[in-house]
């Protein structure tokens, strides 16, 4: 296979060395098949170990090497290097995030609000074991399965200029687990997640830019998520008004 | 849980910059469509003014509607009204998001969503002009 070479410029923060981040250059022998993320463990394994950055699958599924690459949030171990060729190709560490070691963010606050949110079945009452596990239609799953498709990649967060002016805002993806769960016949938790969903750091701080849903490598579109938490929620304050006996 | 950074203080926090909605086309537009309620409020307050007019007597009445006729007037109404159909286009396409219809269980494409509302509002406003044509010259 035939081998070109290209260049990363990468983003380096070493805390203990230096203050801001810098720019380090890697010239790079790929094949064709080779992803950012194969360059960068080249650069890791042969050229500089002291590079460090995260990563797992290699295969889009645990969401772990998001990236800038070109100024764009992606998944890097799901874009070619082929596609950027010949021009070199900016590597950095995804937007909006502090930055705890070169291409590392730190995702402490962004794990909280996963968390915030109660993304699992909250249930008014089990039942008890003997009478079997809840049941499921088709068109109940289907009402909610692709907002349960997130890998937790946080592109979206990158993406998100409020998230960037407004690091308390809950985001995209954590809204749209949140609503994933709302929308699951199986859970009686849509009120209790309310008080995060509602919240002004919640549904009505997204002014409704749109690039979360561009950027998702999975199609969750968490943009559509939060705009159709306000309406529920709007939906359930009038009600709440004119039905004040009706509220749960 | 625990995070497993090492040490917080040295954390790299870097700053948005005031250009962001410069960085994007996406952010540009974006941009766009929140500008476009000021002319669009701009453009209600001047229609308001000029139905408050109507009280205030013929002379003022027609003072105002010559004022309106100036060139920097009319510039403001074209730009407001680009801004308009810019606002409304977006607005139909953001509510195919906001509020999908589903026909037989399946969501109604959101380009065929938005066409059918950019078309009833076409249909709507051609009914008014035709209404409005309709009516007698003295009215
Ligand atoms: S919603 Fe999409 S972009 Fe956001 S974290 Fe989940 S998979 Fe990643
Ligand atoms: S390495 Fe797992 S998603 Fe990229």
């Amino acid at each position: 296979m035939s081998e070109r070479t290209i260049t990363l410029d990468v983003t380096r923060y070493r805390p203990h060395q230096e203050a801001v981040p810098t720019v380090q250059s890697y010239a790079i022998p790929f094949p064709d098949d080779w992803v950012v993320l194969d360059a960068l463990n080249h650069i890791k394994d042969q050229v500089d170990g002291s590079l460090s950055y995260r990563w797992s699958c290699r295969m889009g599924v645990c969401g772990s090497c998001g990236m800038m690459v070109n100024g764009e949030p992606k998944l890097s171990c799901a874009v070619f290097l082929r596609d950027y060729f010949p021009r070199a190709i900016r590597v950095e560490p995804l937007s909006n995030f502090p930055v705890i070691r070169d291409l590392v963010i730190d995702m402490s606050g962004f794990l909280d609000k996963l968390k915030s949110v109660k993304p699992w079945i909250i249930r008014e009452q089990e039942k008890p074991l003997s009478e079997g596990e809840y049941l499921q239609s088709p068109r109940e799953l289907d009402a909610y399965q692709h907002f349960s498709q997130c890998i937790n990649c946080m592109l979206c967060y990158a993406a998100c200029p409020v998230f960037g002016l407004d690091s308390g805002f809950v985001g995209p993806a954590a809204i749209a687990l949140g609503y994933r769960y709302n929308l699951d016949s199986r859970d009686h938790g849509t009120a209790e997640r309310r008080e995060v969903l509602g919240d002004h750091e919640g549904i009505w701080q997204c002014t409704f830019v749109g690039e979360c849903s561009v950027v998702c490598p999975k199609h969750v579109d968490p943009a559509a998520a939060i705009q159709r938490v306000k309406v529920d929620t709007a939906k359930d304050w009038i009600l709440s008004l004119v039905m004040p006996w009706g509220q749960r | 849980m625990m995070a497993t950074r090492p040490d917080p203080a040295g954390l790299y926090h870097p700053a948005m910059p005031a250009t962001w909605w410069l960085r994007k086309r996406s952010y540009f537009l974006f941009m766009l469509r929140e500008l476009s309620s000021v002319f669009i409020a701009g453009f209600l307050v001047v229609l308001l003014l000029q139905i408050a007019q109507i009280s205030s007597g013929e002379d003022a009445r027609a003072a105002f509607s010559a004022m309106l006729r100036s060139p920097g007037w009319i510039l403001f109404h074209g730009v407001a009204l680009a801004f308009a159909v810019y606002h409304s286009v977006t607005w139909f396409y953001t509510t195919s998001i906001v509020m999908p219809l589903r026909v037989r269980g399946r969501e109604l494409p959101r380009w065929l969503f938005t066409a059918l509302n950019i078309g009833a509002w076409a249909g709507v406003s051609l009914v008014i002009l035709i209404l409005y044509l309709a009516l007698p010259a003295s009215a």
